[in-house]
This record gives structure tokens, sequence and C-alpha cells, in this order.
């Protein structure tokens, strides 16, 4: 059925994301959309369309409420929309409206912006994975899953209904009809078929604004690979002089000082490919960040052998993001660039500040492999 | 009878339950227009709750912002719409499909008493009607009232009129325009109803193009052109005509800033039209942001009297209480309008039952006294009628909010504190909690902004007011006011306002914003 507001409302889609559009920059930058919530939901905070008027300032913040607490007491949850009964709008309302967006139109609205083109996908069968979720309630079922609460209430509606029910004697004895159980539902979900190795130097060079850059640029990448892949999974390593598997909060969160030996991270990215992710199953997305930074020329050299001959063959694309850092040289993306320069396979990106994020987002992502 | 096409009507056997309903509120004695009950999918009750209830509206994104809110906190099981009804003679009600009977019948209960309040509170006179539409000067009720508020064919008529100059002039540049005005609709005098002017204010006009009378000496026909020469009286003519103090624009300072402009700003036909409904609908929305408290208290009230006294039966009460612990729940931060208006209506009920009101009650100071106080007076549900009559919620609160109920409700204010960052609970005095709670019911919480000269310096500026009372303006939002007050006015426009502690002069001529310090 077509709704009348249905105009309406494509309006306002419009101009949200028109605005989403011009402070798409700003927005990625500032990391605000970082916010994970749930599963695969994220609540964006944009501000409500708000039609300026005469009105009065923050200070008259605050208001009358109801319920315990002494004063100097927190108030949680102030800003919660409150469940219950609503009415129709008769006056405007104060609150910033928090237009909750789902990753995937996220991702939708992100490949608009940076005209990203859909991933050619590798074509490989989709694997799919059955497993139980507790979803619903039944009448019959084994005793083991009956629902306690359930079962009561009924046992009591029942009660009262049939005026067996005293009140100063409130006894509630269940009878079978009365019983409820948990019920399951099966449910399949693909396989992940998208893998992200992440690598990141955590030299002493690599600062906490450099990693935030990185972790910023990374929520978006997977935002993009999780709209294109039904499943993705996402790998780390971290590396100095040596590399490691780490999960994902370490990787975000170490610190460490020390040399650079960013052949040590290839290689450890190769063992894991070889290990778990069989290129003709897998699309496989290494990317790299790093100061530029590396020990020593032959180093370099071993980077370049083990991304020719073991990753390359088998990733989609290679993908490197050079951080620019105060203590970094700079050196290893001129490096990659002179060995790969015309490999379609390698993409490198110099990442200036946080207003790079976009355009590296879109070198990155832009080939569509 | 309704214009939407939307097959709505009630089922049968929820007519029948809509007749018990109704024959219970006639006899606790509510008075209310005829309601005209139809069922709604969710989608279709979150577009209407998104049109403000009016189904054909004038287009606008603002209401797929509002339908955008609504069906996403519906959809990720937020909140829901259970009921909706418009204050209109005969009335509409709105009822979800697929809420189960006990709510139906609450919901039913509840709008019977919207409806008594819509007839019978004061403020809503305001939404009275003539024949052609006009909102009329509500002062004379008549007996048996049945007044004309046919406001569901009124706005139907603004959304074919703004649809015809949306026509005419292209989506972009109409709505561009009712941004505009949008951002200047609180700009009304929520009284001038009720001033018996009409809406706008025609006819002082001809007065003042009264001829220049000289007063002339008593003289013999013949001794007239000695004792009172042409050439004297031509220059003392003249004189006077120079000397005549210049006639201001408005007169008293005025608070209807929107009908102000419909009567002197320059506006194409279009854009008067435009403004003009814009104006109406927000005074028709004005009765019910005065009454929040009060008509949802009300309803509430009579919900809970209605169904559990006479409705519900025994296997239903438990659903009954769950979804009504629903609506009356508070949130922390958060005044729940329904759970205050009822528990008050309850007070003042109990209170005049038991007879502790008047200057006895008053000048007692004897604590236990007071607590075993009951004159067994019974005059409780009499006044509750006589209070949804004639109170608004200012008055109501300010009358009969009482420390005991600050007490009892377990009242608090609470803001921001910078230091720790975070919303805190400030008081729980009964004075810190008045004061605040009628700030903000006062002019709705919006600021008085008020027209005070429309040749400001002699330049045909347009001079506001804002009536400081202790809190700022919003800066930029003001800024941006005044650009939508330029955009009518098509000259410049200043408020004068103080910020930090300072008069000033808020100015903006159309390409430049100004701040220059003021003295009124």
């Amino acid at each position: 059925m077509s709704l009348k507001i249905d105009q309406d409302h494509g309006r306002f889609r419009q101009i949200v994301r028109g605005r989403i559009r011009q402070n798409l920059r700003k927005y990625i930058s500032q990391g605000e959309l970082v916010g994970r919530k749930g599963k695969d939901l994220v609540s964006i905070p944009i501000p409500h369309i708000d039609i300026p008027r005469f009105r009065y300032g923050d200070k008259q913040r605050g208001g009358v409420g109801q319920g315990d607490g002494n004063p100097g007491d927190p108030i949680h949850g102030g800003d919660e929309k409150q469940p219950g009964q609503g009415q129709a709008g008769s006056d405007a309302g104060e609150h910033i409206l928090e237009v909750d967006v789902t990753l995937d139109e996220l991702a939708a609205i992100l490949g608009e912006e940076l005209e990203l083109p859909d991933i050619q996908d590798k074509g490989k069968n989709k694997i799919s994975n059955a497993h139980d979720r507790y979803s619903g309630i039944r009448r019959v079922g084994p005793e083991s899953l009956r629902h306690f609460k359930r079962t009561y209430r009924e046992a009591l509606k029942r009660m009262i209904a049939s005026g067996t029910f005293q009140h100063d004697k409130p006894v509630v004895v269940p009878v079978p009809d009365d019983k409820r159980y948990r019920s399951w539902k099966t449910v399949t979900e693909p396989v992940a078929n998208a893998v992200i190795i992440y690598m990141m130097d955590v030299s002493g060079s690599m600062g906490d604004e450099q990693k935030e850059i990185v972790r910023i640029e990374s929520f978006w990448i997977d935002a993009w690979l999780t709209k294109q892949y039904k499943g993705l999974e996402s790998r780390f390593i971290i590396h100095d002089a040596v590399a490691r598997e780490v999960d994902r909060d370490t990787f975000f969160h170490t610190r460490e000082s020390g040399g650079t030996m960013i052949s040590s991270a290839y290689k450890l990215c190769s063992q894991i490919i070889d290990a778990d992710y069989p290129p003709d199953e897998w699309n496989i997305y290494p990317f790299h960040f790093s100061d530029g930074d590396n020990w020593s020329m032959d180093d370099t050299l071993a980077c370049v052998d083990v991304l020719k001959n073991k990753v390359l063959p088998r990733a989609n694309m290679f993908a490197y993001g050079q951080v620019e850092s105060p203590y970094g040289s700079g050196q290893f993306i001129k490096d990659l660039r002179e060995h790969f320069g015309r490999d379609e396979r390698v993409v490198t990106s110099e990442i200036r500040d946080k207003d790079g994020i976009v355009g590296s987002i879109k070198d990155f992502l832009g080939k569509g492999k | 009878m309704s214009k939407f096409a939307l097959n709505t009507a009630l089922p049968r056997y929820l007519r029948a339950e809509q007749e018990r309903v109704e024959a219970v509120a006639r006899e606790y004695g509510l008075d209310f227009f005829p309601v005209i009950f139809e069922i709604l999918t969710y989608d279709q009750m979150n577009e209407i709750a998104a049109y403000g209830g009016f189904p054909s509206r004038y287009p606008h994104w603002r209401y797929g912002m509002e339908y955008e809110q609504l069906s996403k906190s519906y959809e990720y099981g937020l909140s829901k719409i259970y009921e909706m009804v418009i204050n209109n003679n005969p009335s509409y009600a709105y009822l979800l499909e697929g809420n189960s009977l006990t709510d139906q019948k609450l919901v039913m209960a509840h709008v019977y008493a919207h409806v008594d309040f819509f007839k019978n509170n004061f403020c809503f006179r305001s939404t009275d009607l003539d024949q052609k539409g006009n909102i009329i000067d509500p002062v004379r009720k008549t007996s048996p009232y049945d007044p004309d508020r046919r406001w569901i064919d009124k706005m139907a008529n603004h959304g074919a009129r703004v649809a015809r100059h949306i026509e005419r002039h292209g989506i972009n540049k109409v709505e561009d325009f009712i941004d505009r005005c949008l951002s200047l609709e609180n700009l009304i005098d929520p009284w001038q109803p009720f001033s018996g002017r009409g809406t706008t204010k025609k006819g002082d006009e001809e007065e003042d193009e009264k001829p220049i009378e000289v007063p002339r000496l008593r003289a013999k026909e013949y001794m007239e052109s000695f004792i009172n020469p042409e050439e004297y009286i031509e220059a003392k003519k003249k004189q006077l005509a120079r000397d005549k103090p210049e006639r201001k624009v408005p007169e008293r300072p005025e608070r209807d800033v929107l009908g102000f402009l419909l009567d002197h700003a320059p506006l194409e036909r279009w854009e008067r039209d435009v403004l003009e409904v814009i104006r109406d609908e927000a005074l028709y929305f004005v009765p019910q942001r005065q009454t929040k408290i009060m008509n949802e208290g009300w309803a509430a009230y009579w919900h809970s009297k209605i169904l559990t006294e006479k409705i519900l039966d025994a296997s239903e009460i438990i659903d009954y209480a769950d979804n009504n612990a629903g609506v009356m729940a508070t949130a922390p931060g958060r005044l729940n309008p329904y759970k205050v208006g009822v528990e008050l209506f309850r007070y003042i009920e109990d209170r005049w039952n038991k007879g502790r009101f008047g200057r006895e009650w008053e000048e007692c100071n004897d604590l236990d006294a007071k607590r075993s106080w009951d004159m067994r007076l019974g005059l409780g549900r009499q006044k509750i009628f006589q209070v949804r009559a004639l109170y608004n919620d200012v008055t109501f609160i300010d009358e009969f909010l009482t420390p005991d109920f600050v007490l009892e409700q377990k009242l608090y204010t609470f803001g921001f504190s910078g230091r720790n960052d975070r919303f805190e609970i400030e008081s729980r005095q009964f004075r810190d909690v008045k004061e605040k709670l009628l700030f903000s019911l006062t002019n709705f919480g919006d600021p008085y902004i008020r027209v005070i000269d429309a040749n400001h310096q002699n330049r045909g500026e347009l001079l506001l007011e804002h009536q400081h009372g202790g809190v700022d303006l919003r800066a930029d939002y003001a800024r941006e006011t005044l650009v939508s007050l330029v955009r009518c006015w098509k000259r410049p426009v200043a408020v004068a306002t103080r910020l930090d502690n300072k008069p000033v002069l808020l100015r903006y001529d159309g390409k430049e914003h100004s701040m220059t310090p003021y003295k009124l």
C-alpha cells in the first residue's frame, strides 16, 4: 500500500542523505560513527533537522523529574526514549533525534558518497551453517525447557477467570494445560567467505593519533566489505621486529617500542592464509598500516618477495596504508610503488591526517576488487 | 464521512464495546462530542501521527522526519502509539489494529475523557470556527454547546491551498518558505483568540485619516478673514501636521508576531496564504500544549475509573494493570504527564472529599490533626469537573501543587552539572520544583518575543524585543530566526535582548549579522 507519507519521507531522506553527504568527511574523521551497538546496528547521532526558532540557550537545560535519588545523584538514561504510550505530536520535540542507520545503510551511503563499485565476487559456493536459537514459546516441550514465568502467569489467569483464585490464600497451582515451554528455531547462516587480515606496525614511532586513524579506517573497511559479503572474518596482526596475531582489542590498544621488520608480518599473514583460508573458497583482503619506516633495505626486499610469491597470488588485493608520523621516514611506500607500480592488485595510499581517511578508503576500495 | 480512503470502520465486536464504554462514560457525567473510531494498522497509525493526527495536511518533509522516527522506534520495539484523538467536532479517534481487546477498551475510555476535555476546557474554545472556517471570538458560549470544529476539513483545505502554490511556484520555493515560516511558528499570542479582535485585526486603519482641524476664534462672518486669516490657518495646519505625533506601528507591543507580519509585511499573495496556514495551525495546537498534563491526567483518571469499576471482568484485570503501569511509568529525567496529571487530579479529589481546603485547613498547624482531617464533604468529583473546565497546566500546577504532593510523588529538579558532565538531581525543595515546573510550562518554555516598532530608526526596519526573564536566547538560533524574519519583512530586522547580562541588539540586514550594545 502506498502511503501519502512516502512522499514526505522520501524528501526527508534526501535531505538527510544530503546532510550526511556534506558532513560525511567530518563524521568519518571525528569518528563519531564508530559506536557499534548490538550486532549490526550503529546509532549515529545525526542532528534532528531542527528548525531554528527563538528559544532559550543551554542554561535552561534540565527540568523536573520524578523518582528516587538524592540531590547530586546522576540521572541515568535521561535521553532514553520513553516506552509506553505516545500521543500525536502537538508540540515540537526538544530532543535530538537519533536516526538509527543499520550498518548496511551506512555502507550504502558510504558507497554512494565515494562512488565505490560493487565488488566482483570470486564466485565461490556459499556454504551455510545451521544453529538453533531459542526465540519462542510453545505448549509442548521437554520439562527442562519449561518457562516458569509464563506457566505461572497462565495458571494465574486461568484461576482468576474460573474464580478459583482466593485472595486470602494466593496459591497458584498449574495444571498441564498451563505449561509453556521455550521453543527454538533453526537458523542457517552463511559461513564467512571473505577475510580481512589487518596488519599494523606498533613500533615506537606509531603514536596514538596514528592508531586512531587506523581504527577509524578499519571500521569503514569493515562496514563496506560486510555489505559486500554475507559473512566476514577479521584477523589481526601486530608487528614490530616480530609479528604476532592478536584479537581486535589488543590490536588497537597495544603500544610497543622497538624496531620494525615488516616482512615478519607478511610472513605471518601468509601462514594464516595457508592454514585457514584456501584461496579458492575465500576472498582475502590483507591490509597493512605502517608509518613506512622499515628496519633495512634487506627486509624490504624480503617483503617484496613474500608479497609477490605468497600473498598476491591468493589475495583479491593487497592494501598498504601509510600513516604520516613525525618519526617515520616514509620510505616503504616508495619501495612498494617501485616494485609493484604496475600491479593492479597492490593499492597504496598515504594518509596524512584524519581528513585523509576518506581519500584513502576510496583508494583502497575504489577498484572493486 | 471520512475523506481519507481507508477502510477503517470498526468491526462489530468493537462497536459493541464502544457503545458500552460510551454509556458508562456518560453515566459518570462526562460530556463529549460524538466520537468516530477508526481502526488503523501500525503504518497508517504512524503516518497519521506524523501528520499530527490529520491525514490530509500540506506536504512537508518534517512529517517524513516524524514518520521515520515513529516507525523506526516502533520497529525496534521502543514505543508504539496506542491511540490518537483529534480535537474536532465530531471527534476522530484512531485505534491500533492488533491491540488486545482490553487495550482497546482502555483506549476508548481514555478517548472519551479526552473528548470531554476538548469540549469543556475553556482553552479549547479558541478552536471554534465560524461558517467560513475562520477562528472566531470564543468568548460567547452557546447553550447547548455544539461548536463548529471541523478542523479535519480546514486542514485538508490548507493542504489543497499549499498544493496549489507548489504547483505554481515549485516545491523547493514553497518548501523553503514554509521552513522560514515554521521558524517563526512559535511567535504567536496564545491568548489572541480571546482578545475579541478576530484573528487578524482590520478596521482601525480608517480612523487616523481625519482631516486636521485648526481651532478658530469665534468671529462674526464679516470679521472672519481678519480674526482668522487664511494664511494663518494654513500655516497652523502645516505646523499641526508636522507636530502630530508619528502614529506608531504597532501602537502597543505586539506578541502576535505572525499576525503582525500578515497585516504589515510586504508579502506576495501566496506567501501570505502560506503564512496564514502556518499561523492558523499553530493556534490550533495551542490549547493542547497548554493543557498537556491536565488533559492526559484527566484521561488517565477516567480510563482507570471506567475500566476498573464498570467494564473489566476479573480475567482482564492483570492485562489491564500491566498496560496501565506501562503508561504511568516514569523515566528518570522526564516528567510523565499522564502520571503527574492523574495523581494531581486524584489528590484534588481526595482533598475536596475530605474538606482539606479553605482557611481553616490552611491555618491549621497541627500535623496530627491535618493527617486525620476528614470532614466527609464528598465534594471531590464536583471539584475535579470544575478544575477540568477552568484551568490550564500553568494555573493547575500553580494552584494545586502542594509541598505534600511534591514529597509524596518524589518530584525533583535536575540540571546539567558541568563539573561532572552529566545530568544530576538538583533539589527536592517544593519551591524549586514548582518554580522550574512553572517556568517550563509558561509560554510552553519559549521566550517572550514582541514587536516593538515597525519603523525602527525611521528606516522601515522591524524591531522586536525579547522580554528577558533571566535566561538568554540561544544566539545561533536567534540569528537564523532573524534570517527568516527578514525573508518575510524584506527589510532589516533586529531583536533587542540580553546576552551575558548585557543588553544587546541582534540585527540582520539581509547580508550580515551584527550585535551591538543597546539601550531600549
